[in-house]
Parts: C-alpha cells; sequence; structure tokens
C-alpha cells in the first residue's frame, strides 16, 4: 500500500507542471500554424531575409568568439577565487544576464555613443564611431551574451576534481601547460554548453542592439530586427523569419544535447 | 503638395464613414453629441501613434477633468504595430494613429468603427543642439558623411518622410530606420546623429533638446491623424465620450494646436 502510494504521481504537481508544458509550447505551435507554407521558401530566400540572417550569424559567431577569449579566463579566475572582491566583481558580471536588454542598450550608448565616456574619445580622437555599424551589433551581442558564457564555465571550473591540476604541477608542467593540456580538455563539454548558450543569446538578441546600434538592412538590421521591422509591414514575413529563427534554436537544442551526452560517457 | 497621398483612398473611406456615422446616430449615442458626463465612467485605454506621446496625456488631463471618475491610460508606439495589436485582439477603447493608411488597415479587419481625422502634422528636420554638421536645408541631408536616422517606409512618418524626399528629389541614405518617430527624435536628441527627419511636432514637443530646420510648406508632405472606437471595447461609452472629446472640442482642439498640430478640414 506504502509502496503503491510512493509510486503514484504526486496530483497536485500533475496539473501546474501540465499548464507549463501548454503554456510554453502553444505559442511555438501556433507560430506554426499560422505559417505562410506556401510562400515560405521565397519569403526566406529574399536578399534582405538572407542579408540579415547571414549578420545574424557573422555577429553571434563574433561576439561568441570575443566572449571565449576573454570570458573563459574570467571564469576560471573567478572560480578559483583569485582576484579581490570575486563576490563583488561575480555580481557585476552577472547584472548584464538579468538586465532588461533595451537598458543595456541605454548603457552602451552611455559609454560608446559618439557622446558617451568612452566613446565620446574614441570619436573626438580617431572618428571611430560604434552605434549604427556592424561593430555596433557585435558590441551589443557580446554585452547581452557574455555572461552565459562566463556562469556556465565557473560552474564548470569549480566542480571539476582539481587534483589532475595538482598532479600536473607536481610533475613539472608549467601554469600555461596545466591550463591548456589539462583544465580545458577537462570542462570542455561545459565550454562548448556555455558558448551555445551564449551564441543562442547572442543570436536573439534585440532590444540592446536597435537601441545602441540601430536597424538598418545589412549593417545592423539582424533577423530579429528584421522580424520586428516586418510586423510593421507584413505579418507573413515576421512569422517565416520567426520559424527560421525557431529552427535554428530547436537544432542549437539538439546539437547541445549530443554534445552533453558524449561528454558525459567519457569521462 | 501638401495633400496626403492616402487622400484619395480616404475619399472612398470617408463616403463609408459619414453613411455608417448616421446609422450609428440612429442606433445609439452618437459620436457626434455629448455623452451624459454620469454614463461615462472607469478606465479607457488608448492605443495612440508615437508622435501623440506628449499631447494626449494632456487632452486627457482636460478630459478626465470633465469625467470624474475616468482613467485614461496610454499605449503609445508605432501605429502599424498598434493596429497589428488591436487586429490580435488587444483590449484596448481608442485607437488614434499617425495616418490614414494604417487606420484603415484596422478598419478594414473590422476591428474598428468608423474614424474621424482629428489633426494634420508635417515634417521637419531636428538635429543636435549646436547642428554638429551645420544642415541648413533638405538636400544638406544627403551629403556624404552624415548621419541621418529616419522611420522605416511601414510606418506613417516614414512614408511621409519617402514623400518628402521624393517631392524635393533628394535621395538619403539613412543610416537607421526606426520603428517610431519618437525613435528617432531620441536618437537626435542624443547625438547619435548628425539629423533626423521627425514631424514638426516632434521639434517643438523636444523643446531647446533639438535645434530644427523647417521644410516649407510647397515642398512639405502632410498627414493626417484619424482616432475610432475599437469594436467590442471593453469600455464603450468612455471610448466613444474621449473621441468625440478629441475630436470635437474646442479645449482638446486648442490643445493640439498648442503643441503645433494643424487642423485636418
Amino acid at each position: 500500500m506504502t509502496a503503491r502510494r510512493a509510486a503514484s504521481p504526486p496530483w497536485f504537481l500533475i496539473g501546474p507542471g501540465v499548464i507549463a508544458v501548454a503554456f510554453l509550447v502553444v505559442p511555438l505551435i501556433a507560430l506554426l500554424l499560422q505559417a505562410p507554407w506556401d510562400s515560405f521558401a521565397s519569403i526566406i530566400s529574399t536578399p534582405s531575409a538572407m542579408d540579415a540572417l547571414r549578420l545574424s550569424f557573422v555577429t553571434s559567431l563574433i561576439a561568441t568568439a570575443i566572449a571565449a577569449v576573454i570570458g573563459i579566463p574570467l571564469a576560471w579566475l573567478l572560480a578559483r577565487e583569485i582576484l579581490p572582491g570575486t563576490r563583488l566583481i561575480r555580481a557585476l558580471v552577472i547584472v548584464p544576464l538579468l538586465l532588461p536588454p533595451v537598458v543595456s542598450g541605454v548603457a552602451l550608448l552611455a559609454a560608446f555613443g559618439r557622446r558617451g565616456a568612452v566613446g565620446g574619445f574614441l570619436f573626438d580622437t580617431f572618428g571611430i564611431q560604434f552605434p549604427f555599424t556592424t561593430t555596433g551589433v557585435i558590441l551589443a551581442e557580446t554585452f547581452v551574451a557574455m555572461p552565459f558564457l562566463i556562469i556556465t564555465l565557473e560552474g564548470a571550473f569549480r566542480s571539476f576534481d582539481r587534483r589532475f591540476e595538482d598532479a600536473a604541477v607536481t610533475l613539472g608542467a608549467s601554469p600555461w601547460t596545466v591550463f591548456r593540456r589539462i583544465t580545458i580538455p577537462l570542462v570542455g563539454p561545459s565550454i562548448i554548453a556555455g558558448a551555445a548558450l551564449c551564441w543562442a543569446r547572442a543570436l536573439g538578441e534585440f532590444g540592446a542592439t536597435i537601441t545602441f546600434a540601430g536597424n538598418f538592412p545589412g549593417v545592423t538590421q539582424t533577423m530579429p530586427l528584421a522580424v520586428y521591422t516586418a510586423l510593421e509591414s507584413d505579418r507573413d514575413i515576421a512569422i517565416a523569419l520567426s520559424i527560421l529563427l525557431l529552427a535554428v534554436s530547436v537544432a542549437v537544442l539538439v546539437a547541445l544535447r549530443g554534445n552533453y551526452m558524449r561528454g558525459a560517457s567519457r569521462s | 503638395m501638401s495633400i496626403s497621398r492616402h487622400l484619395l483612398a480616404w475619399s472612398a473611406a470617408t463616403a463609408i464613414t459619414v453613411t455608417s456615422l448616421v446609422g450609428a446616430g440612429a442606433a445609439g449615442a452618437a459620436p457626434g453629441r455629448p455623452v451624459a458626463p454620469q454614463q461615462v465612467t472607469g478606465t479607457v485605454t488608448v492605443s495612440a501613434a508615437a508622435s501623440l506621446t506628449d499631447v494626449f496625456p494632456v487632452i486627457a488631463a482636460a478630459f478626465m477633468r470633465k469625467y470624474p471618475g475616468t482613467n485614461v491610460k496610454f499605449n503609445f508606439g508605432g501605429s502599424p504595430a498598434l493596429v497589428e495589436q488591436i487586429n490580435a485582439g488587444a483590449p484596448v477603447d481608442v485607437l488614434a494613429t499617425a495616418s490614414e493608411l494604417t487606420m484603415w488597415k484596422a478598419v478594414n479587419a473590422g476591428r474598428v468603427n468608423a474614424p474621424f481625422l482629428f489633426a494634420k502634422n508635417g515634417m521637419a528636420i531636428a538635429m543636435p543642439p549646436g547642428n554638429p554638421a551645420g544642415i541648413k536645408r533638405l538636400s544638406d541631408l544627403a551629403r556624404p558623411g552624415v548621419l541621418v536616422a529616419v522611420c522605416a517606409v511601414a510606418v506613417p512618418c516614414g512614408a511621409t518622410t519617402t514623400d518628402v524626399l521624393k517631392l524635393n528629389s533628394v535621395v538619403v541614405k539613412p543610416v537607421t530606420l526606426e520603428l517610431d518617430v519618437r525613435a528617432v527624435l531620441g536618437k537626435v536628441m542624443a547625438d547619435e546623429v548628425d539629423a533626423g527627419i521627425v514631424y514638426v511636432t516632434d521639434v517643438k514637443a523636444a523643446g531647446g533638446k533639438v535645434t530644427s530646420v523647417t521644410i516649407p510648406p510647397a515642398s512639405n508632405v502632410t498627414t493626417t491623424y484619424p482616432i475610432a472606437t475599437v469594436i467590442g471595447a471593453p469600455n464603450v461609452e468612455a471610448a466613444r465620450a474621449f473621441v468625440t472629446y478629441v475630436r470635437f472640442t474646442t479645449s482638446a482642439q486648442g490643445i493640439l494646436h498648442a503643441y503645433g498640430f494643424a487642423r485636418p478640414w
């Protein structure tokens, strides 16, 4: 009797759980139902859609690369609590993740706009301006997406067995060799997971981009901006482009899952 | 040539407007007749074009003084986005757009009652204080190196901007296509662009935060603003009262005038 009761799922969890699933899945299905399937191929192969897609891929990949180059070292420093005020730094670098993206855009303008604290100097001295450039898009995406990589990696650096590193050091390996040959391979799956999350966030970036970098086809109009712009004129185009982004998201999820499983079986 | 490009399309619509107005008058409270204050109460939700951001709250304050117990709430944005929301069933009482074309999309979808034209607006060039690029006339916007923000062509300010540039044979390569006119004004006020094409009323609203160049009437294009009650509005009486107030009272028309809007009639 007791065993039976333990095996039956608690009713008070099933109801809310089913509602949660429906709430998250119904809009996606509705999107697919409204799709203009007969004109789908022609819509997503228009030059403007291809421009937006290409721009989105290029900027989000560069943003992810930048986040990896400076974010992975920071994640390691945070995990080992090497820097003074580690807790404060950790809190600060996570803020952009919690901030409404449009606020990130305003903050980026304050820093890198042509009258901004840093941007003003760059503009007056070198004539460099970030807003309305593809570089501006990359800055916005990196700002918003890098915390995802840092958080994922810091967790991985914290949880792995440091005796491998210690052993390598005892055997005479330099810090660079230990980091490159022991640390990075051990957290490899987490790097891929963190980079994928970071990339997906960069790919979907909207608020900071339109606020900081503006909206011009081929230069700063990434896919999410193209969706929003299309919504002003042609709903079918907006839906078709949305489905394309949805497909990319699902593909990331599938690829990531494969990686997680391979990573788990390896270790 | 200060004639709206949609005027022809509109004249057909006006014919229908008049007919349905007569019909509405026979059926119930005529939008043209003042509604007794005691019937009008509660919250009125108004979706209004971004260019009405400053003037509508002032009109709403006067409206709420006239009808105590009412509370006007606003949803400002680009007109097509507002129409899109209402067509998708947003619980809105009143829609005011910055062009007849966008309003017509809501009329066609059967989502709003017959609209009234209540204001008219023209375009102007706004520059950051000090006018860093030395803009003096519309053709200066075509100079290489001048950063120009305009509205996307899908929103009314963008359609009118396109018409103005075409009328003056000026070819501008903007750096950004914003989705409502206040976003253009914002980029100008932030001094991130050298110039933006906005409504005359936006320049007035920005006060000393921008400098401006007026576009002479002969080479300007205007857009007219329709307002309508939404079919199935949560607060029908108050929605009618608000539309009537905006269109037919001298106080509302006076406020519109003070903010730089012209009369469409």
